[in-house]
């Protein structure tokens, strides 16, 4: 529990993620994007397209991959990997669900904003 | 003695049958030639290069005066026969010259067609028949002034050319929607007007002239058109069809018709007196083109020999001929039938940059037609393979790659692509060369033409170099690559769309994870290809039970606003049939200044757009709106989009009915359900159709007896005018109509498949059999949309206003530094 505090911010209820859907969580350094599945995982990628810079929290969520709203490249939620031909990554934050709540590890205020 | 054989006119058809005749039977007649034309005979058809400069008059003689004497010719130059005395077997010309005869011949050809407006004898308005005009045109081109042409057919757009050549401005106007249509597909006719343009010759089509204005010395000044509009001309040239010239025979009173009516022996209704060229008319038929007149010369020539060679000539029979335009820098050719039909296939070929277009029409798998743009070098194979009707299968797979592909014995389909060049451009679209292709496939040991797609772009766009492509792949890896027989709908599954619309009903599946169940999908989640399409499906299939899956939606079809590429949105409000009024203007000035948006645009569909939205903004912006009586305008939306309208019988002079209204009524009733992809329509109130309805989805002519509905029209990647559904007597027809067509298209249509797609692939006539002829059909189609409408016809932006969806609009949380400590 104390762990908990310390290195995990608890961020809302899974309920308020659409399943199959995500949210978007703001921070000093720019926008996280927190993705839901149809299995009810979490997971948290820069909310920042590699390609140009797209909102991937406003993609499909389909399986365990998001798809970019601008020009529908394909990233792995686990990795942050772009799939197929297209190459290039997304930085990803631990989060975990625990007890219907949804927590970000606080590694997510360290990190550098992507490129802007 | 010989007999006397004269010959009213001489031109190209007559020149070519005195050569054959002199073949045959060198010495029969005594031969004497009367041509108003004060000149010998010329190759008329070269004419255009003559104007344009490329040749000079003596480099298109035919017979020069050393040929005539030779064979004992009379030619009178410059005169014109005025009169056949039948009964005395003579002819008199203008300048008092006659001559006996014991065979006639009447050749003389064609005469402009001059439109019948004011002003049409001015000074300055000439047509394009004879050197002498070419003359004229030659003259005028010195001032280097403004040339307008009327008529964008061939002669027109020669002459065009020739001017532009010759330094001056020209503009052809044109009154159909594209240019040459009588020879071209629409297709063809734009790319031809693109060319056109590229050179600088101005075209306006549908472009119908009213008057020939004079300027204060009885000179041409301008034509205006019946639009209003006025385009000024120093020079016209007038070249909107010829008529034959049949009026010597109508005056010795032989049969006519259109042109003087001959057997297929070129004999008239008098046995001593024939008649050839664009003058005659052979099973009611008359012709414009020499292909036809050379084999009316070959005709007549053996049926003038026969006492010599004993033999009964070959009749006439007709023979589609070929069009060439002769306009340097421009290949464009086409022959036979081209029109859309239900029996009728067809191959295409486009290379957008390479300015390419090839289209074969096929019937009973024989060439009926071909349209050649850009690259004419096979019109000579297909034109023979037309000709023979010979029997295309085992050709198919590389017909339009032309003749030099056609290997020994085995055809292979390959050929063709294995013959093209590692810089050959494969995917217009996306400018990728063959050598792209091939080295990714090897390089990336790519095995599917999913993955070509996804690592070269090779066919990701339009798709119509999907073919070459898979040829490609094939070449590559050989027996390792299959092509796929039917096109499944995405990575996820082998059934195409038409097969899942088809089992969705059959077995009655009524969710997303129910068809991937059943249907054996291979992903967990499916892909955003498929996902957003079987939501539409079942949304289509079952109105009411099937409840809408946002999270298969695109995000536009989530938060009803367009994402823009910085992630910002645009917002258009809905403003029925176009009108709006000054509160509305205020109300959206003032969300404008409110919000800080950063840029209002006008749309192409009547719509003001306001564009760099934030998304957190959205909700009140839509509130703000919303209080001045907004609603969503489903800019975004795949569903009904817009009617566009004109002001019709409210203000216009020309309306013949409330176009506005219709508009309007046709969006209120429209606006809700979803359909596989975007609709847009426009009801003009008269045919100047002043809001473009002929390109559009759905679009209504308003005319006195009614409400023509046209439909199937594009203009976006592809440009496509209308084709017509039919005339309705009432608006209350028209809406019924519409609906019902829209209502067949939600039914049938593939997701993102717009309605001409849509109605090509069932064809065009199936779609009036069954809203048109079918009028127990039309009621149900128009029922069941009526029954989606209950279940679809909220306004999506007050929805969210009252708080549908918070979450998409809110941040989850906020993170400030404050949490790190
Ligand atoms: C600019 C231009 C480009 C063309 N391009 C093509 C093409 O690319 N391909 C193609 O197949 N066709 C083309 N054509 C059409 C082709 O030239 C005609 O089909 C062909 O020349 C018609 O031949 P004809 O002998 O019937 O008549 P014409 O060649 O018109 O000859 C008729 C002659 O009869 C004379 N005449 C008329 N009345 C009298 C009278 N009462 N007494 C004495 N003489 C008279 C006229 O002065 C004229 O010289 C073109 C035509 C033009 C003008
Ligand atoms: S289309 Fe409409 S605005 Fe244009 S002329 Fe006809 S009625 Fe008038
Ligand atoms: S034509 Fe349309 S899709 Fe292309 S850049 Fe303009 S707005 Fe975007
Ligand atoms: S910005 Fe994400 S695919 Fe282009």
């Amino acid at each position: 529990m104390n762990a908990m505090t310390r290195d995990w911010i608890e961020i809302g209820l899974l309920t308020d993620i659409p399943k199959e859907g995500a949210r978007v969580v703001k921070t000093p350094a720019g926008c996280v994007a927190l993705f839901r599945t149809g299995e009810d995982e979490v997971f948290a990628l820069d909310d920042r397209c590699p390609h140009k810079g797209g909102p991937l929290s406003q993609g499909i969520v389909h399986g365990r991959f998001v798809t970019c709203p601008l020009h529908n490249w394909v990233f792995d939620l686990a990795t942050g990997l772009a799939q197929g031909a297209d190459e290039g990554a997304v930085a990803t934050t631990p989060a975990r669900v625990e007890g219907g709540r949804v927590y970000l590890a606080r590694s997510v205020l360290a990190r550098r904003a992507a490129d802007d | 003695m010989r007999q006397k054989l004269v010959i009213i006119g001489n031109g190209m058809a007559p020149g070519r049958m005195l050569e054959h005749l002199f073949e045959l039977a060198p010495d029969l007649y005594e031969i004497t030639i009367f041509n108003a034309e004060p000149r010998v005979n010329y190759d008329r058809i070269m004419l255009s290069p003559v104007l344009s400069g490329e040749k000079t008059f003596e480099d298109i003689v035919i017979h020069g005066d050393g040929w005539y004497i030779r064979n004992g010719i009379t030619l009178y130059k410059g005169h014109r026969i005025t009169a056949i005395d039948r009964a005395a077997r003579t002819v008199t010309s203008d300048q008092g010259a006659t001559a006996a005869y014991d065979r006639l011949i009447i050749a003389t050809g064609s005469v402009p067609f001059i439109l019948p407006v004011p002003g049409a004898d001015l000074k300055g308005v000439i047509s394009y028949r004879d050197l002498d005009d070419v003359d004229a045109m030659l003259l005028a081109a010195q001032s280097r002034e403004t040339a307008v042409v009327i008529g964008g057919g061939l002669l027109g757009l020669e002459a065009a050319a020739g001017l532009k050549a010759r330094g001056m401005d020209v503009t052809v106007l044109h009154v159909m929607p594209s240019l040459m249509e009588r020879q071209l597909d629409p297709a063809a006719g734009y790319l031809l007007q693109r060319s056109l343009e590229a050179r600088g010759i101005k075209v306006m089509t549908r472009a119908k002239t009213q008057a020939l204005l004079p300027d204060a010395q009885g000179k041409v000044r301008a034509v205006a058109l019946q639009d209003g509009t006025e385009v000024p001309a120093t020079l016209v040239v007038m070249a909107a069809g010829i008529r034959p010239n049949a009026a010597l025979g109508r005056l010795a009173g032989l049969e006519v018709n259109r042109g003087i009516v001959v057997d297929a022996h070129m004999r008239s209704s008098d046995p001593s007196i024939y008649s050839l060229g664009e003058c005659a008319e052979v099973g009611g038929q008359v012709y414009g083109l020499v292909a036809p007149l050379y084999e009316m010369a070959r005709v007549l020539a053996g049926e003038l020999a026969r006492e010599v060679t004993g033999a009964e000539p070959a009749p006439f029979v007709h023979q589609d001929t070929p069009t060439k335009l002769k306009v340097t820098g421009i290949d464009l050719f086409s022959v036979g039938d081209f029109a859309d039909g239900d029996d009728r296939e067809e191959i295409v070929l486009r290379d957008a940059s390479a300015g390419i277009y090839k289209r074969l029409i096929l019937k009973d798998n024989r060439i009926i037609g071909s349209v050649l743009f850009g690259d004419t070098g096979d019109a000579a194979w297909f034109t023979d393979l037309k000709k023979k009707a010979t029997d295309v299968t085992d050709l198919r797979d590389t017909l339009i790659f032309g003749q030099a592909y056609q290997g020994g014995a085995a055809l292979d389909p390959t050929a063709a692509v294995a013959a093209l060049a590692d810089d050959a451009e494969i995917c217009g679209c996306n400018g990728v060369c063959k050598g792209t292709i091939v080295s990714a496939i090897t390089a990336k040991g790519l095995t599917t033409l999913e993955e070509v797609r996804a690592h070269t772009k090779a066919s990701a766009s339009c798709g119509s170099c999907t073919g070459l492509v898979e040829k490609v792949m094939q070449l590559t890896l050989g027996d390792r690559f299959q092509a796929q027989a039917v096109k499944p709908m995405c990575g996820c599954t082998t059934h195409s769309h038409d097969d899942v619309r088809r089992l969705i009903k059959a077995k009655q599946l009524k969710s997303i994870p129910a068809v991937m169940q059943e249907l054996g999908w291979s992903s967990s989640g499916g892909c955003a290809k498929c996902r957003p399409a079987l939501n539409y499906y079942l949304v289509a299939d079952w109105p009411g039970e099937y409840e809408d899956d946002y999270q298969s939606r695109f995000i536009n079809e989530r938060v009803h606003a367009n994402i823009q590429k910085d992630g910002t949105y645009s917002v258009v409000p809905r403003m029925w049939g176009g009108m709006t009024s000054a509160a509305e203007l205020r109300a959206i000035a003032d969300v404008v200044d409110k919000f800080a948006i950063p840029a209002v645009k006008v749309t192409g569909g009547q719509r003001i757009d306001m564009l760099g939205v934030k998304k957190e903004d959205l909700p009140a912006v839509w509130e703000d709106l919303g209080k001045a009586g907004f609603v969503s305008g489903h800019a975004y939306a795949k569903g009904l989009r817009t009617v566009k309208t004109c002001v019709g019988s409210d203000w216009c002079r020309f309306g013949t009915q409330d176009s506005t209204g219709l508009g309007i009524r046709l969006e209120k009733f429209l606006w809700g359900s979803w359909t596989p992809a975007k609709v847009k329509l426009a009801v003009s109130g008269c045919p100047r159709n002043c809001a473009e309805a002929t390109c559009k989805d759905v679009g209504v002519i308003c005319v006195d007896s009614g409400f023509e509905i046209h439909f199937a029209g594009a203009a976006g990647l592809d440009i496509k005018g209308t084709d017509v559904l039919g005339l309705v007597p009432s608006e209350d027809e028209a809406v019924e109509t519409i609906t019902a067509l829209i209502q067949m298209y939600r039914e049938q249509g593939h997701y993102l498949e717009r309605i001409y797609k849509w109605a090509k692939r069932i064809g065009h006539d199936e779609v009036r059999r069954q809203i048109m002829d079918d009028r127990d059909r039309r009621r149900a189609y128009f029922d069941r949309f009526v029954q989606s409408q209950a279940f679809a016809q909220t306004d999506p932006w007050s929805e969210r206003v009252s708080g549908k969806d918070k979450h998409e609009f809110r941040p989850m949380a906020v993170l400030g530094l404050e949490a790190a400590e």
